[in-house]
């Protein structure tokens, strides 16, 4: 079993538990897609396309976190690209013309883009660290997508071709599995069949040795911030379009820790380095499947809160040495070496 | 170690050193003083000093909470779970002396053990297992927010508590309001409380110097024969009893729990601290900066209030751009202070 299987076999167990737990509560017609007025319907199938968003965020942090990054302003920027495009939509005259909806869309993409690569130049050039430098629009992010909507929540018409993009579907598969897998690939493709992904990891592991190995590290960096806000954008698009409105407050609210979340599931480590898209993918249909099982089986949708956070805490110790050392060393004949004694201990005493 | 996961810190020591180390923090008390002034020469009645006591009363549980996460961010930690320990103290209370009719002093006892508790174990699982601050507090995000609204999704109210008026009860002083007077709440006095002994822990005993040099360079500390180990669980633990007390002081300030209060409470408080002049990489900062920045916090509410006409989201706007602002004033001090030092 390869290294790459191997990061992936936890988070495919975790997945297919879930399935199995909600095929028991719910029959099998949970993972069974049906198709009703030509496209493809079913619990599985609205879990994926509910967490198409998430999974275009998810993949654009996956390539920041594999810089060392982190990019806290996802969610704020989902809230601006959603403002500018409903914004812009029901102020013409006719919200069903394409082309409105196009340049809409389009103009939504470019500032989202933008203002990814501002996050990157503060980390590149101005030397930030990127939790500081993606906080600021963490906090001012939302402030300025109520000033777009002018604190309202735009609703477009429901016959706005705008509401395709999250309600569509082309040839039978709803249209937001096709962007968020589209992005997918698209960003597989140019990290594992291209020298990219490499360079990713050699920036995320030692920026500095990659920039002396002859690596532009900074325009790399500049381009992972400038994708996720990009991805951030498409997805703040889909879900408005998915709404039919944009909600500056509470759209995409706590998107980026889930988003984080994923990523971490996924088994790509917050300390750079080497980075999992399929595992993020599976991160984010983990969590996805988690919101569902919680209510199929009978807990109130509240609880999510409360199995994110044990999802979070468990995941968190699985990666740290420290406690696999500590948690596995009654198991172990031998003393293990001791990782876990904390030098530290003894240096106080 | 943790410092150095998400926040690599550069080879030579970033620290302030002589008057440099004033600058920012300076910005910062001439900013306020400018809002002040900018509010008194543009809207009647802003020179009441009621209005410079209603920033102690609106922001008390931001203050107390900012102070906590001052603590955090120096030993070079940072808290994002003060929101939702907060809310959840809120409705602790509310549960506790509404529901399961325990003597509100009594409940105070046990939200204050458990706000406590939960930054020790928190600190703990940072310090011993090594887990990023940044994720080991995200569960205590998802964990408190996930356990309030369980507890109740609905607004519970307090008023028939007879306890919960002491907060509000306030003391004049220099007469009434319209006599040029103004008024402060208990509530108040016990946030003032919290900023003095935070003070004098964090610059005058042994836990505070130990804070300072765990943020300026854990190993470094390490290597000094600083007990690391305390002192990072101990900032914890300060933060965890700040939210729970902040949350007491919500309860007393609105006598009602909401679910949903303070979601974000813990970007406020970063921005605060940042804006304080605390250094986000730990090991340089003051308490009274924190003071200063929640006070421009509050001082940017209520000019909005004052001016009328715009919303509240102007607030967190320029909070960002002042937070912007501040953050490469660091970095042109750092790197001006690199570059006497080589």
């Amino acid at each position: 079993m390869n290294a790459y299987a191997k990061r992936l076999m936890w988070p495919v167990l975790i997945l297919v538990a879930l399935i199995a737990v909600n095929i028991i509560t719910t029959g099998i017609d949970f993972i069974v897609p049906s198709v009703n007025d030509d496209r493809l319907g079913g619990a599985f199938v609205n879990i994926l396309r509910r967490s198409a968003p998430l999974l275009l965020i998810a993949l654009g942090m996956t390539l920041v976190i594999a810089t060392k990054g982190i990019d806290l302003s996802v969610g704020a920027v989902y809230a601006i690209g959603a403002a500018i495009a409903c914004q812009m939509i029901i102020d013409s005259s006719d919200q069903t013309a394409a082309g409105l909806v196009f340049s809409a869309i389009a103009i939504a993409l470019v500032v989202t883009a933008v203002i990814g690569a501002w996050n990157g130049v503060m980390v590149a050039y101005f030397g930030i660290q990127p939790i500081v430098a993606t906080l600021i629009l963490m906090i001012a992010g939302r402030g300025i997508a109520q000033l777009i909507t002018g604190g309202q929540i735009p609703k477009v018409q429901d016959a706005s071709p705008f509401t395709e993009l999250g309600r569509g579907a082309f040839l039978t598969v709803p249209i937001p599995i096709w962007i968020a897998a589209l992005v997918l690939v698209a960003l597989a493709l140019l990290t594992r069949r291209t020298a990219l992904g490499m360079l990713l990891e050699s920036v995320g592991g030692n920026p500095e040795a990659s920039r002396l190995a002859g690596i532009r590290s900074k325009g790399i960096t500049v381009l992972v911030y400038l994708v996720c806000g990009l991805c951030a954008g498409l997805a703040g698009l889909i879900g408005a379009a998915n709404l039919g409105s944009a909600d500056a407050n509470n759209g995409g609210q706590w998107i980026e820790l889930d988003a984080i979340l994923a990523v971490v599931i996924g088994g790509t480590a917050l300390l750079g380095g080497r980075f999992f898209l399929l595992g993020t993918t599976i991160g984010v249909v983990i969590i996805g499947t988690l919101e569902d099982t919680i209510i199929n089986v009978g807990l109130s949708s509240q609880w999510q809160f409360t199995a994110k956070a044990i999802v979070v805490f468990v995941v968190a110790l699985l990666q740290s040495p420290e406690f696999r050392g500590w948690f596995l060393k009654p198991f172990k004949r031998k003393p293990a070496a001791p990782a876990t004694a904390p030098a530290e201990e003894a240096v106080a005493k | 170690m943790t410092t150095q996961t998400l926040t690599e810190r550069p080879s030579r020591s970033t620290l302030f050193d002589g008057l440099t180390r004033y600058i920012p923090i300076g910005a910062t008390v001439a900013l306020l003083i400018a809002l002040y002034v900018g509010g008194v020469a543009n809207y009647d009645n802003f020179d009441s000093p009621q209005v410079v006591a209603k920033l102690f009363i609106d922001n008390a549980p931001l203050l107390v909470i900012a102070i906590g996460m001052t603590f955090v961010i120096l030993s070079g930690g940072i808290d994002l779970s003060v929101g939702s320990v907060m809310a959840f103290s809120t409705m602790a209370c509310a549960w506790l002396t509404v529901d399961a009719g325990i003597a509100a002093p009594l409940a105070l006892v046990i939200v204050l053990a458990f706000g406590t508790g939960w930054g020790l174990l928190i600190g703990a699982v940072i310090h011993y297992f090594n887990v990023q601050p940044f994720i080991a507090t995200l569960v205590g995000l998802f964990l408190f927010r996930g356990l309030t609204l369980q507890v109740s999704d609905t607004d519970v109210s307090m008023r028939e508590v007879e306890f919960w008026q002491w907060g509000m009860t306030h003391v004049d002083f220099f007469g009434k309001v319209k006599d040029g007077g103004f008024w402060l709440p208990y509530l108040s006095f016990v946030a003032f409380a919290v900023v003095i002994i935070a003070f004098v822990v964090l610059h005058y005993t042994r836990f505070g110097r130990s804070t300072y040099a765990v943020g300026g360079s854990e190993q470094s500390a390490l290597l000094m024969g600083l007990p690391v180990a305390r002192t990072k669980i101990g900032v914890y633990a300060i933060s965890g009893f700040c939210a729970a007390l902040a949350g007491i002081l919500a309860a007393f300030a609105t006598k009602s729990a909401n679910p949903l209060a303070n979601v974000g409470a813990e970007l406020d408080a970063i921005a605060a601290v940042v804006i304080g002049g605390t250094l986000l990489t730990g090991g340089a900062g003051f308490v009274l900066g924190t003071l200063a920045g929640v006070m421009v916090w509050g001082m940017l509410n209520t000019l909005i209030a004052f001016q009328g006409n715009l919303s509240s989201w102007w607030a967190r706007i320029v909070m960002g751009i002042l937070l912007l602002a501040f953050i490469l004033l660091q970095r042109v001090l750092a790197r001006s202070g690199e570059k006497r030092r080589t």
